[in-house]
């Protein structure tokens, strides 16, 4: 009995898992495929790949509006982002790590928080400190919000890491003579790597998509990054299906690219996060 | 823990910590406590002078269009949200179940799955909209073909079914979050214990409902939490599908685009003044701490506050 129904049980899973792989490709693959048709293939031919494979409508998305632009400042927004989230949080957890101080336990929770705190429910405040600080509408304030939202989940991933690092490794480098500071940089920096590029990989993916804070934060075009420019550029031109498509496929490409590049790394990080918790 | 160094040599450590303390201060923490006390006064403009009390609650509680606005947008993503976490969790747990286990392609699909969440839910959003968009009808071609003409309906058009459509897709796209995580806590399942079950006699819903549930709990409260503070705030699928005023007639008004138009809109765009914004803000960022709090409980989890 049980076998009968376990094998009923295990047909209708494999069914279930072959309509989920399905479901994921089919969007995906159909946003690419229609970017690189004409806009008449795209009604005569909507299901088909398409006749002649070209590149019209991304040269046409590149010709009518500042794409280069839009790319270039959400290249920089995520690179300096990234960067500086890596330096500020692994300072921060070589500290609360190694060293026990007035407070210590506190400010490690108090960072933590941050995972579950909702930051888009600052931006009122946010907007205003922008104001006051002349960032308004320049992307460095793009800059500083993700730094603040990536420090939580810096900390998170980083201290851990840096607490199962042997003290005898900082014993041994203090007996020769090593200060706290060079400590940080000659032992604890080439030993947590991995964890750096684990912080550095998850946090990409929000950076680069983020759409509310540039929505509120940014107004020239060419502060625009990519997603403000894919809301601009569809509701522009929302009838021409071909151009669209390419917008559409032009935001999602280089996260699509970066993950499978990166998918193996990305998995690790992320389901370590999830067993800590 | 204790430290061999010298107590004179301690003065790099307020050094590495100030960047972090103050950036995530001044960007993160205030600015919340910031629209707390701007939600006690009113007035035009980005700075709001004058002070009015719980004014500014009083006229979102019990004035139209305020109350209405606000309740539609909180009944809504209360529904959203009860849609998303039914079908990421249980749809999640299920294809978790299946992938945990070793067939040729198991490792491959992991990695599948979890392609759609890194993309933005902006452009999925606006590709989804395509999908369905009458005009171009790819959907509705794809029913004809299927014989279900009598489907092809204006979805995102109808009330009672945009708000369901927006929740699917979302789902759609996060589901390889809570398969990512259900995996991982499968995997870390100790494998004597499953080999014992089997061994016992255990068919597979006795070892999912005896073995690998009790296990994952703190798995699903982490997932059910991030797809709550998630849903308590998402804007970017309701402006992509039905325009930051949640059409059609507020039916997909969620928190997050609720938030947006009262604080940044013009008034004629729904804008009702940084005061009520942040009025609007305080609201949602205490129904979502009560909310962590609750599920925090109810998962018995050690939470993230006590994670050592």
């Amino acid at each position: 009995m049980i076998k009968i129904k376990d094998g009923l049980l295990k047909s209708l899973l494999s069914i279930i898992l072959i309509i989920y792989a399905v479901s994921i490709f089919f969007p995906i693959l159909l946003m690419l495929l229609t970017s690189l048709k004409g806009n008449r293939e795209i009604f005569t031919n909507p299901y088909g790949l398409p006749h002649i494979f070209n590149l019209d409508n991304y040269i046409k998305l590149i010709k009518i509006s500042n794409y280069l632009v839009y790319f270039k400042n959400s290249i920089i927004v995520a690179v300096t982002s990234i960067f500086l989230i890596l330096i500020i949080s692994s300072l921060a957890s070589f500290v609360i790590a190694k060293y026990r101080f007035m407070g210590d336990r506190f400010l490690y929770f108090y960072f933590i928080a941050g995972l579950i705190i909702p930051i888009k429910l600052g931006t009122i405040g946010i907007l205003k400190t922008m104001i006051t600080l002349h960032l308004f509408d320049n992307i460095a304030s793009l800059v500083i919000v993700n730094v603040a939202m990536g420090i939580p989940f810096g900390v998170f991933v980083l201290t851990d890491f840096i607490r199962m690092i042997p003290e005898e490794l900082s014993n041994s480098a203090r007996i020769d003579g090593c200060s706290e500071p060079k400590i940080f940089y000659k032992i604890i920096v080439p030993l947590i790597r991995p964890a750096l590029a684990a912080v550095a990989i998850i946090n990409f993916i929000p950076i680069w998509n983020d759409f509310w804070f540039p929505l509120v934060l940014i107004r020239s075009d060419n502060m625009k990054t990519i997603p403000l420019a894919t809301a601009l550029l569809y509701g522009q031109y929302e009838t021409n299906f071909g151009l669209i498509f390419a917008v559409l496929s032009m935001a999602s490409l280089p996260v699509i690219i970066f993950y499978l590049i990166l998918s193996r790394q990305f998995i690790k990080g992320l389901a370590a996060g999830a067993l800590k918790g | 823990m204790v430290k061999s160094y010298k107590k004179k040599k301690r003065y790099f450590i307020p050094l590495f910590l100030a960047a972090g303390i103050i950036i995530y201060t001044a960007f993160l923490v205030v600015p919340i406590f910031n629209s707390m006390i701007l939600s006690f006064y009113s007035g035009s403009g980005m700075t709001p002078s004058e002070f009015t009390g719980f004014g500014n609650y009083i006229k979102l509680f019990t004035q139209f269009p305020f109350k209405e606005r606000f309740f539609g947008a909180f009944g809504n993503t209360v529904k959203f949200f009860l849609m998303v976490t039914l079908i990421q969790n249980v749809l999640g747990f299920v294809i978790a179940i299946m992938v945990s286990r070793k067939f040729a392609g198991s490792k491959i699909f992991r990695r599948i799955s979890f392609l759609p969440t890194t993309l933005s839910v902006l452009a999925v959003g606006f590709l989804f909209s395509l999908i369905l968009n009458p005009i171009w009808g790819f959907f509705d071609k794809i029913l004809e073909a299927m014989g279900l003409e009598f489907l092809i309906k204006p979805w995102l058009g109808i009330p009672l079914t945009a708000l369901p459509i927006l929740a699917i897709v979302v789902s759609w796209q996060f589901m390889g979050e809570s398969v990512l995580f259900y995996t991982a806590g499968i995997d870390a399942i100790d494998s004597e214990v499953l080999e014992a079950a089997k061994i016992d006699g255990a068919g597979l819903l006795a070892e999912v409902r005896y073995i690998i549930l009790p296990s994952i709990r703190p798995i699903i409260g982490i997932v059910t939490i991030l797809i709550f503070v998630g849903d308590f705030t998402q804007f970017d699928i309701v402006y992509a599908m039905s325009t930051s005023m949640g059409n059609p007639s507020y039916s997909t008004d969620l928190f997050g685009s609720l938030f947006y138009r009262t604080a940044f809109s013009s008034l004629e765009r729904g804008g009702w003044g940084m005061g009520m914004g942040a009025a609007v803000a305080t609201i949602i960022f205490l129904i979502v701490s009560v909310g962590v709090l609750f599920w925090l409980y109810v998962f018995r989890m050690k939470g993230v506050s006590q994670s050592e």
